[in-house]
């Protein structure tokens, strides 16, 4: 197999299993509140039924409302297919830097708030400030998080940070520990997750999501959340590429992309199971609480940054 | 365990205390302020026993055993006691708000990263990564102990400062002489048993935990005579 291959492949992996990572959540939701649930493939069924539909918009609506679907889904694609899942060093690695990466979600975070604000409705504008609000709080977060990393790494580069933690011994290092707390408190916030934003309901008032993309309708809604569905995968793909990257392969070879593939798919169902859980063990957050839950994971990030260079430079 | 595990297992519990001292400072209620400086004393003692085992320090094992007794389980009763006779389990009650007082905490534990680094240098012992972090420790405590309005919350942070203190005694001498410990766990449990009286003297003389009120009383009662 040649390394192209395998660079498209867990792309297209990647967006054609982010449908089912968001019913898997929903599977496990379901079953640890002792409900049934829609099945893991109700994801695909929803985006099926809205590719059909037709599209209603209001009349109001400008140039931005219409393409936002398609640059925020882009945009989204871009970052994913750049992320390794199971190859180190793919074609693309150059360009698999994490700042473009939080570069990337900014773009396609900032063409959803315009289309919330294009439509006038009260429920867009408010969404696309608090969404903007959030994400002030939560990039530098996340930055400050994957920062720890790079220092021991010495790059930003995914491929290189990758290899780096393949190729350096054991050991305890508290710094990481911090910085993947503070990454997982991302993680869900970015995905608008509980205990953040509900992502079951449009009905409520302190909605951040769902009131943006409220006024969206046929294929440019099902565009939306198919980008949100894939924007989860991501995170969890880069998680696991940051903090747990045993069983990656290095060369293209078919055994071991299948054994990669088969280790991938196992730390994103873990991974995917602990967000289910916090979202059942946990309620939804004060609207006003949100920036300190932001501040709070921005602050353990930069204890990750302070005890890396306390306790593990000189080491 | 190799020496290497051992110091890598110190930082990481070093490491944890810095956690937990941030812990106490972004709390908001009374009861879980308590936990964590259980939680805090816990870690003490396990970091006790880490070192005493790594430096074959009997003496050391005796003040684990001592402050897992202490600070992890006799202190945080007595206070949890206070609070639950005093009804003063709702909120801490910052004088800022949580985020300042954060970025407050960061800068101070810059600061003494900055300043305890000549002195790391120098040092040989396989604690001396955890001096930075115990002296951020002793000032998180007095920040806290300055941005709370409670009395109670401010002794938190007084018993937090000698957990702190604790710690920089282990990590930068392999701990003191066990006499001393035993004179300043009795000089703690002391302290602790005295404060909770106070509370209570405070509170029937003032109606209020609250520092301020007790100010506003005071020159309120000069203005009278």
């Amino acid at each position: 197999m040649s390394s192209s291959f395998v660079q498209v492949l867990q792309a297209v992996l990647l967006v054609l299993l982010a449908p089912l990572a968001a019913g898997f959540v929903a599977t496990c939701k379901a079953r640890l509140q002792n409900r049934r649930g829609a099945g893991i493939w109700q994801p695909w069924r929803n985006l099926r039924k809205l590719f059909a539909k037709q599209v209603v918009m209001a009349s109001h609506a400008s140039w931005i409302f219409r393409t936002a679907p398609y640059v925020v889904f882009t945009a989204t694609l871009t970052a994913a297919s750049v992320v390794p899942a199971l190859l180190v060093d793919t074609p693309l690695s150059m360009t698999a830097d994490v700042i473009a990466l939080v570069a990337l979600l900014a773009l396609a975070r900032f063409f959803m708030a315009l289309a919330g604000m294009d439509i006038g409705t009260a429920f867009g504008g408010m969404g696309a400030s608090r969404e903007m609000t959030f994400g002030a709080l939560a990039e530098p977060a996340m930055l400050m998080s994957i920062f720890v990393l790079s220092l021991s790494a010495h790059s930003t580069n995914l491929t290189t940070m990758i290899n780096h933690t393949l190729n350096s011994p054991f050991a305890l290092h508290p710094s990481l520990a911090f910085a993947f707390v503070a990454m997982l408190m991302i993680a869900v916030a970015e995905n608008g997750r509980i205990p953040v934003d509900n992502p079951d309901t449009h009905l409520e008032l302190t909605m951040i999501h769902e009131a943006m993309i409220l006024e969206y309708s046929g294929r440019h809604l099902a565009l939306m959340e198919w980008a949100a569905m894939v924007k989860l995968l991501l995170f969890a793909t880069l998680i696991t590429d940051l903090f747990i990257p045993w069983g990656m392969t290095l060369t293209a070879d078919p055994a071991g992309v299948v054994l990669a593939l088969a280790l991938w798919l196992f730390k994103l169902a873990g991974l995917l199971f602990i967000l289910a859980v916090i979202e059942t063990g946990l309620a939804k957050l004060r609207l006003f609480e949100v920036p300190e839950y932001l501040s709070g994971a921005f602050v353990i990030a930069f204890l990750g940054l302070l005890s890396f260079y306390m306790l593990e430079v000189g080491v | 365990m190799t020496a290497a595990m051992i110091q890598q297992l110190v930082d990481g519990l070093a490491a944890l205390m810095l956690l937990t001292s941030f812990a106490l400072l972004a709390q908001h209620r009374m009861l879980s302020v308590l936990n964590w400086f259980a939680v805090q004393g816990l870690l003490l003692a396990v970091t006790a026993a880490v070192v005493a085992y790594g430096s074959d320090n009997h003496e050391l094992y005796i003040s684990a055993v001592m402050t897992f007794l202490l600070k992890g389980l006799l202190l945080p009763w007595l206070l949890w006691r206070v609070i639950r006779e005093l009804h003063v389990h709702r909120e801490v009650e910052p004088l800022m708000n949580t985020s300042l007082t954060m970025l407050l905490a960061l800068g101070v534990t810059l600061f003494s990263f900055h300043v305890i680094q000549p002195i790391e240098k120098i040092s040989q012992l396989m604690t001396r990564d955890s001096m930075a972090i115990a002296t951020a420790c002793v000032l998180l405590g007095m920040l806290m102990m300055i941005t709370r309005r409670k009395a109670i919350t401010q002794v938190v942070g007084f018993l937090a400062v000698e957990n702190s203190l604790f710690f920089a005694a282990i990590g930068s001498t392999n701990g003191m002489p066990l006499v001393v410990e035993i004179g300043i766990a009795f000089d703690v449990l002391i302290a602790a048993l005295i404060f909770g009286l106070f509370f209570f003297q405070i509170r029937d003389t003032f109606d209020s935990l609250e520092v301020d009120a007790m100010n506003a009383h005071l020159i309120h009662g000069d203005d009278e005579e």
